[in-house]
């Protein structure tokens, strides 16, 4: 009796899902299919000019990739980014937003504005205005250490320095986006826990630990899944700051790979890499869901 | 006044406003629009030449686009994929094989039959080659580069070598006597590990082809790259040259000031460079010298580098486009351009000029640019250049002996030239197969 309501529910939801899977479809799942096909080819410059001298090569460029230093050099890079930069940013957003909904004055949209704004900058002008601040000799950067009496640092200049400059600059461009998403979290635990948790005698540390963390668990599983995945995809900083030196220490996996498929034209390497990465990403997020839910039982 | 004179000047402004849009609008049908790119500085300058151009042709308008170097070579590889070149563009010309196997350039071999200014022998032998591929000439040299000596005539002088050596024996005991008078401190002679030109240059000097085989093959470990790499590595070795790279040299004027090396393998660019950063005290103690070879018999030869100017296969308006490049190409306009950025001109008439005869260090330049020679021209150089690089940086800082750092190095172009082979093969049994 209620068999053919349900499956004509069924059909109204595809039918109401339909253009967004189709959409999915075409620029998502479609693009990364040719994507892995074109990774078991070797596809080049030559290849542009004349598309039948592509040839199918199996697996010879994940062979190829997986032996270079270089790749693996890269690889090294970017989790050096995700692993320092992706907490540090967590907790800049988070502090941020505690602070924001800590003193709930009138000042605090127009704090939420000054936080946000470097995200929706353009990163090639906030590059310029950093490589001034970064400049060994007339930044700001290095006249502030002065104070403290540090010496000049060379930040995008020395190997050793240039990864801690791109992971700062990254951290100021994007904490403001996390720090609206933890705002929202915040704001909608409920105050009735706080007065509860008051009235039991837990101090301000004891609520944050036992009210606000737990309260923000599902936003931090969100904040970190889509922080690491962001990371992982660490670009246009080092593009535009330092091109992926000095001596390959910014290079990230997509710079690798960028810089194969469109100054070589090295199309089957290229999505090679991009494939891999796509794993290790997928890795990381996996990782990290397990974590959480093994934290929650 | 009254009413009805401003009335008839009204009238009279709109009717002449009237005649001469529709003036304009008459002649911009007929206008041609040439798209023009030009890379980092020299499209800032071409700004200016492409002026006088527009004035002798009223009927050709010149739109140019600065690139920075930086991007230019994705840039033209995405504009090619995307079928939105433009009809004229500055290329380096390393890059001309590349476009050429993209079949994106237009070939400039009918226009220069029938060209006055633009005729091989006004260029510079070892420059115009760079441009030819398969007897088909591709682009028009623009600007030329190349690598030769600077030198600190004062410690030269004091080591018993007043003019520059042009044997590599003769050039060796110089580094020898100035490596005596220096002290363990300092070198002789400062080669950036970081830069492939130098033993590419050596292995040049020495007769060896670089790639074998039609270029599909690398000829690294074969006699004449060998030695000359050898020679190479022992500057290193023996204390002549530090194993260090640019970046570990703050600053190469200053370094060069202080007498931490006597002698630096570079390009034009630092002519200006030392110019400016240099101080008073220092000009006229340095000089340049063509870079000297194996042996008498083999002159020095070094890169035939620089840019040229090109017409791109699907561009409408070639007629338009090669006058251009022979305005551009005229002595007059090179000397300018010589004069707006310092790049060197690449036809040899334009060097009939007091700016650069009048200077000692440019007939240095002008006597190597006689002397040299195109690297292997084909798409994946650049790639195998990085590699060349890569293993002499890794034999020079000793961490693989000479002859194995070569042996990669054949391996790593092996495989890079792997789809070459392939292709070579296809193209014989195909040429085979008709009749």
């Amino acid at each position: 009796m209620s068999a053919p309501i349900e499956r004509r529910k069924v059909r109204t939801a595809w039918l109401f899902l339909a253009p967004a899977l189709g959409l999915i479809g075409l620029f998502f799942f479609l693009p990364v299919i040719a994507g892995l096909l074109l990774s078991l080819t070797d596809f080049d410059i030559y290849a542009i000019g004349a598309p039948e001298t592509a040839r199918f090569v199996g697996l010879r460029n994940y062979a190829e990739t997986l032996s270079s230093p270089l790749f693996w050099q890269a690889v090294k890079n970017t989790f050096y980014f995700v692993l320092v930069g992706g907490p540090l940013s967590v907790l800049v957003s988070l502090g941020a937003a505690l602070l924001l909904h800590a003193r709930a004055t009138r000042l605090r949209s127009l704090f939420r504005t000054v936080y946000f704004a470097p995200v929706v900058t353009t990163l090639v002008a906030v590059a310029i205005v950093w490589r001034y601040l970064y400049h060994p000799r007339y930044g700001f950067l290095n006249h502030a250490l002065g104070w403290f009496g540090v010496g000049p640092i060379d930040w995008l200049g020395d190997p050793t320095w240039a990864m801690p400059g791109i992971i700062l600059l990254a951290v100021w461009k994007n904490f403001g986006y996390n720090m609206l998403i933890f705002a929202a979290g915040l704001g909608s635990i409920s105050q009735e826990l706080y007065e509860a948790a008051a009235i039991d005698g837990a101090g301000s540390w004891q609520r944050f630990r036992n009210v606000t963390l737990p309260g923000l668990a599902p936003v931090f599983l969100f904040v970190g899944v889509t922080t690491m995945i962001g990371f992982f995809q660490l670009f246009a900083e080092p593009y535009v700051m330092t091109q992926g030196g000095p001596l390959r220490s910014t290079t990230s996996v997509v710079l690798l790979m960028y810089e194969e498929g469109f100054r070589w034209w090295r199309m089957g390497i290229a999505s090679t890499m991009a494939a891999l990465l796509l794993v290790i990403t997928l890795a990381g997020a996996l990782l990290q869901i397990s974590l959480r839910r093994g934290e929650r039982v | 006044m009254s009413a009805r004179l401003a009335a008839v000047m009204a009238v009279a402004v709109i009717t002449v406003s009237l005649v001469v849009t529709g003036c304009r609008r008459a002649e911009h049908e007929t206008e041609t629009v040439l798209h023009f790119w030009g890379l980092g500085r020299e499209g800032e300058v071409v700004a200016e030449l492409v002026r006088d151009f527009e004035r002798e042709n009223p009927r050709i308008r010149v739109e140019v686009q600065q690139i920075p170097w930086t991007a230019a070579h994705e840039k033209l590889l995405t504009a090619f994929v995307g079928r939105s070149t433009p009809d004229i563009s500055q290329l380096g010309n390393t890059w001309i094989p590349e476009f050429v196997a993209l079949r994106a350039l237009a070939p400039l071999t009918p226009w220069i039959e029938q060209s006055i200014t633009v005729r091989p022998e006004k260029y510079f032998p070892g420059i115009w080659s760079t441009n030819v591929v398969d007897g088909t000439a591709y682009g028009i040299p623009w600007y030329v580069d190349t690598r030769l000596l600077f030198y600190r005539k004062d410690i030269l002088a004091r080591a018993g070598f007043p003019t520059m050596p042009v044997t590599w024996a003769e050039w060796r005991a110089a580094m020898e006597a100035t490596k005596r008078i220096v002290g363990a401190d300092r070198y002789a002679v400062f080669l950036p590990l970081n830069e492939w030109a130098q033993p590419v240059i050596f292995g040049l000097q020495n007769g060896s082809p670089l790639l074998a085989d039609e270029w599909s093959r690398g000829a690294f470990a074969e006699p004449a790259f060998r030695d000359a790499f050898e020679f190479y590595i022992d500057l290193f070795r023996d204390g002549l040259a530090p194993p260090v790279g640019n970046n570990e040299i703050a600053n190469v004027y200053q370094e060069f000031e202080r007498g931490y090396f006597a002698m630096y393998v570079t390009g034009p660019w630092n002519l200006g460079e030392f110019k400016r950063r240099l101080s008073p005290e220092m000009q006229g103690k340095w000089a340049t010298a063509p870079i000297p070879g194996p042996d008498a018999a083999h002159p020095g030869v070094s890169l035939a580098g620089g840019s040229s100017l090109v017409l791109f296969a699907n561009s409408p308006h070639k007629e338009a486009a090669w006058k251009l490049i022979e305005f551009l190409s005229a002595p007059v306009q090179e000397r300018r351009f010589y004069a707006l950025t310092g790049d060197l001109p690449a036809q040899i008439a334009a060097w009939e000029d007091s700016a650069l005869t009048g200077d000692p260090n440019m007939r240095a330049f002008r006597d190597q640019l006689l002397h040299v020679v195109p690297t292997p021209m084909i798409p994946e150089w650049e790639q195998i250049a990085m590699r060349v690089q890569e293993k002499a940086e890794m034999a020079a800082r000793g961490a693989v002996p000479a002859d194995s750092a070569l042996a990669l190095l054949d391996r790593d172009v092996e495989r890079i030239l792997e789809k070459r082979r392939w292709l070579l093969a296809r193209a014989r049994e195909s040429g085979e197969n008709t009749p």
